[in-house]
């Protein structure tokens, strides 16, 4: 972790204003991005782990939504930056993928139109030339026949198809950084596994650094080298991948690992019942005093309830806000 | 990370009702985040509705004023709005005729204050009217497949007649009067309304809850009963005011053409076909009723659309 | 299919086509073959669970045995008496044995109902209850199984979250006191910590009631934990049936072993061998001739282009329809 990360989020929030008050949907969220790397932001519905990601992008009207913190990308604060400048930052520097690929792509437009025109946008291709990189981004993500493939339209490709479309045109202006949203969820474990061959993949040949939102630690586990894990608007835990999966610190990020079935775990003896988080998720709408997790954790203390832990180095790189976590010796 | 939110041990909280508690050694405390959004102060219940609902409560009043004026009529300063009087032909507004008289010496104010009793009637009773049968036959047809088709020919048919001439042909079979205005209006309307609810209908039928009634047991007529009709309601409820608005000009244009009420009931719509030929030189007969109609049927529609907005369940309370 | 004392639900050679419009008059040009020849049996107090991907036809299979579609052709045994040829009015008490818990945890339950009335109409129609006093016993001993406060009966839906909501379909199914349930990817639209407390409920209420299951879902890893039989299902037919164990350790189906190496394991550096199907599921409208997996399979030679293989014993209660089974081709199997 040194030198100026690609992305580095300070002290994020952001809060949407609704008829009975504020929403804290992200509350004071930091963590950062290096080149190349791919960061895993992962928790439930309502976690703020999307809300995180559109407001990198600056996406979310304003208002409803208000945010405060800062979003430095290669050291420009992007919160500061006028709408026609981060239009040209969208799509070329960092670009995205979104969940459903159907809905991502314009019916009427060919998907050779739908590459060309960031590329003619960002780059100033003609029109031969932008074709002409179509095909290879098609190629790139592994289309067969990608040729006749860019005179398609959407609806004449299949899911798994669309989905490597929404990668070939993030990945068409060479972008430092690609923000996938659940980039596998509406997919077929098949499909799925084919796509998350192609970013493992595509992660060795392209370069560009990844910030994946899901709430699938198989996928986490797949293809993050660092995960953040958060919580009702907050970051609870950040460890690199492997740390967390054999050590979490924090006891929702424990919670949720015994929550998810492991495929093949009963046929080799454990217990058929699943793990369970009990209650659900506080409202946002509220202010937590005390630490969030701290109505369904199973080891709260009056403490816990009284004051919200900091974000503490638990292990070398390896965060956590918990008052009870363990602490190894030689984290600083 | 910590550079702004400092860890801060053995001290409480400057702010919030933190209990006094004491600290073990070694405890790092996160402070908390500061409001991004200032709350805003809390007013009372009527207030937040009003916030809410800028669009219901704005025509919801002038509804209110327009229906007040059509019930109080004899008590607001008016006169019989039929009594002639030929020695005071078409004078301008004054502190005597506020709106002026028309060509046969008639309180403009009066007729126009009675007028409304017109508007109204009709705007409801047509409203009502059409959204009762249309729900009857838009219910059979999207749960009688085999009527189905039948059916919406038929309203196909009555649909590709606009409204008004339906109307016009069906004032020209009777005479004119208000009951048979309403009845010309509401047979015109109903189609919209039939296929308005045969397509809410058919997007329900498809609803699990529904099904689920269907494998809990639930016979037919009470899963309509049930299940299909109270959830056609709401967007029944928003286009029966679209309708009670339409019906409102419908009528006005009836009684303009002369084909809708009898020129002895003072109609916005009669009042407006009698000031017609002075147009020119008294525009004032017509552009009073013409106020009064617009900013009623401006009433309705702005209910219709607040409406919508309260009752759409896409439209989540907290976004 | 055999059937035994414990048969509660066999179903012989379901099929349900749908004919696509297109065709003038009427008249359609093609037909979806979502469910083509299923047959499977469930035992009382037993989970099978049917999985597969989208498109394969294990919601219709839900949907055709719930009546809820008339199925094209084949038979629907329900303890002993054929239901799929019942008129609605014959059938609607028969229902009462046989209920389902939908997906979607928010379209399934009438917004304009109070829990206490969405509950109270199973109990009503197939009058269950002796009474006011009875139905209000039995709507809080409800809640109670499900693990909702029995305030709640007086709420509305909307008052309630996803997990919550789930909660209330279950109770719902329950309060027809059925002998089968169906789940039709009854956990697939919740949150993590949420899909474990459902899983949880739903596995112990089958044991501690002895209902029969049909759990339908396209996760190997939940249905893992439900479940004691697996029927796996690719364009409309079952490919291969068995008992959990066998099925998840020794797979007799390339479709099945993709499925299961397609899996991802939250466990980073697992270090498997992943078979990564190529292309896409096929059209159901136009099905692959001779084994409908051809198209897809790493293994697939020229019999299963030609010939659609059967679903034949491989072990005991194990079924796999695939050429490579076949002692006659040891060779090719290699």
């Amino acid at each position: 972790m040194n030198g100026v990360p690609l992305l580095s989020i300070e002290n994020l929030q952001v809060h949407f204003r609704t008829p009975d008050g504020a929403n804290r949907a992200v509350d004071g969220v930091s963590f950062a991005i290096q080149a190349g790397e791919t960061l895993a932001i992962v928790g439930e519905s309502g976690c703020g782990k999307s809300v995180t990601a559109m407001s990198i992008l600056r996406l979310l009207p304003e208002p409803p939504a208000s945010i405060a913190g800062a979003i430095r990308f290669e050291g420009k604060n992007l919160l500061d930056l006028p709408i026609k400048a981060m239009r040209k930052i969208r799509g070329n520097d960092i670009s995205v993928i979104f969940q459903e690929p159907m809905t991502s792509l314009n019916p009427v437009l060919t998907v050779g139109r739908q590459i060309g025109e960031t590329l003619r946008l960002h780059q100033g291709l003609s029109r031969r030339e932008a074709e002409a990189r179509a095909v290879e981004m098609l190629t790139l993500v592994g289309i067969p026949e990608p040729g006749r493939r860019v005179r398609e339209y959407p609806h004449q490709l299949s899911g798994g198809m669309r989905q490597r479309v929404m990668i070939a045109i993030a990945l068409a202006c060479s972008p430092k950084l690609l923000i996938a949203d659940e980039p596998t969820t509406a997919l077929d474990v098949t499909i799925q596994a084919q796509i998350l061959d192609l970013m493992r993949d595509l992660k060795r040949r392209v370069g560009a650094a990844i910030m994946l939102i899901t709430h699938d630690l198989g996928v986490v586990a797949e293809v993050a080298d660092r995960v953040v894990v958060m919580y009702a608007g907050r970051k609870v835990e950040e460890a690199p991948v492997r740390d967390l999966f054999r050590a979490p610190r924090h006891p929702y990020t424990r919670g949720l690992m015994g929550a998810v079935p492991k495929l093949g775990a009963v046929e080799h003896g454990a217990t058929e019942r699943l793990a369970e988080i009990p209650g659900m998720v506080p409202s946002l709408k509220q202010r937590i005093e005390g630490c969030v997790f701290a109505g369904r954790c199973p080891d709260v203390t009056d403490l816990c309830r009284t004051y919200a832990p900091a974000l503490e180095p638990k292990a070398p790189a390896h965060l956590a806000a918990c008052h009870y976590a363990p602490k190894d010796a030689l984290a600083a | 990370m910590t550079a702004t939110v400092p860890p801060l041990s053995g001290q409480p909280l400057a702010k919030g009702p933190v209990p006094k508690m004491s600290l073990p050694v070694g405890i790092a405390i996160a402070w908390p985040m500061p409001d991004v959004i200032l709350a805003r102060k809390r007013r009372g219940p009527v207030w937040t509705y009003v916030r809410r609902n800028p669009t219901i409560v704005v025509g919801g009043i002038l509804l209110l004023v327009v229906f007040l004026m059509a019930v109080l009529a004899p008590y607001l300063g008016t006169v019989d709005p039929t009594a002639l009087a030929p020695a005071k032909r078409t004078r301008v507004p004054s502190a005597q005729y506020w709106f002026g008289t028309d060509m046969l010496g008639r309180d403009i104010y009066s007729r126009v204050v009675y007028g409304a009793r017109v508007s109204l009637l009709v705007g409801f009773s047509v409203a009502l009217l059409a959204s009762v049968a249309g729900l009857a036959v838009g219910l059979i047809s999207g749960m009688v497949r085999w009527l189905d088709g039948i059916v919406m020919r038929i309203v196909d048919g009555m649909m590709s007649i606009p409204p008004i001439l339906l109307a016009i042909t069906l004032m020209a079979l009777t005479r004119g009067s208000v009951q048979n205005v309403i009845v010309a209006i509401t047979i015109a309307e109903i189609p919209r309304v039939a296929r308005l609810v045969r397509g809410v209908v058919l997007s329900l039928r498809e609803q699990p809850y529904v099904e689920a009634a269907v494998t809990t047991g639930t016979r037919m007529p009470a899963i309509i009963w049930r299940h299909i009709l109270p959830n056609t309601l709401a967007p029944m409820t928003v286009q029966a005011t679209y309708i009670c608005a339409s019906a409102m000009i419908t009528e006005a244009i009836l009684s303009f053409i002369g084909a809708g009420v009898p020129p002895s009931t003072p109609s916005w719509g009669n009042i407006m076909a009698e000031g017609r030929a002075l147009w020119q030189v008294k525009f004032y007969i017509i552009l009073f009723p013409a106020i009064f109609l617009s900013m009623t049927v401006l009433a309705v529609n702005l209910v219709g659309d607040g409406l919508r907005d309260a009752l759409d369940p896409r439209m989540a309370k907290d976004a | 299919m055999t059937t035994t004392a414990r048969t509660l639900l066999q179903v012989n050679d379901l099929k349900k086509h749908f004919a696509l419009g297109g065709g003038l008059f009427g008249r359609s040009a093609r037909v979806l073959k979502a469910v083509d020849g299923l047959s499977f049996t469930v035992d009382r107090g037993e989970t099978l669970s049917l999985v597969g991907e989208s498109g394969c036809g294990k919601s219709t299979v839900a949907k055709a045995l719930m009546r809820l579609y008339t199925p094209t052709a084949g038979q629907v045994v329900l303890a002993g008496r054929r239901i799929d040829d019942l008129s609605a009015g014959t059938l609607r008490p028969l229902r009462r044995r046989m209920q389902m818990v939908f997906q979607d945890p928010f379209s399934s339950l009438n917004p304009r109902m109070r829990v206490r009335a969405i509950l109270a109409e199973p109990i009503r129609n197939f009058g269950l209850a002796q009474g006011s006093a009875d139905l209000e016993t039995k709507l809080a001993a409800l809640m109670e199984r499900v693990g909702l406060p029995r305030e709640a009966l007086g709420r509305w839906p909307h008052e309630f979250s996803g997990g919550q909501r789930q909660r209330i379909g279950i109770a719902r199914a329950l309060a027809a006191e059925p002998d089968l349930i169906i789940c039709d990817e009854a956990v697939s639209a919740l949150d993590v910590s949420v899909k474990a407390q459902i899983v949880n409920l739903l596995r112990d209420l089958q044991r501690e009631l002895d209902l029969a299951m049909l759990f339908i879902s396209h996760d190997l890893a939940i249905v893992e934990h439900m479940t004691h039989r697996v029927a796996v299902m690719y364009l409309g037919k079952i490919v291969e049936i068995g008992p959990r164990r066998e099925l998840f350790l020794a797979p007799k189906h390339p479709y099945t072993q993709a499925l299961l190496s397609a899996v991802p394991i939250p466990e980073p550096g697992a270090g498997r061998t992943r078979i990564v199907l190529k292309g896409d599921v096929p059209s159901p409208i136009n099905p692959p001739s001779g084994c409908r997996f051809h198209t897809r399979c790493p293994q697939a030679f020229d019999r299963c282009r030609v010939e659609e293989p059967t679903l034949d014993p491989v072990g005991a209660g194990h079924l796999a329809a695939c050429h490579l089974n076949d002692a006659a081709v040891p060779a090719q199997a290699a």
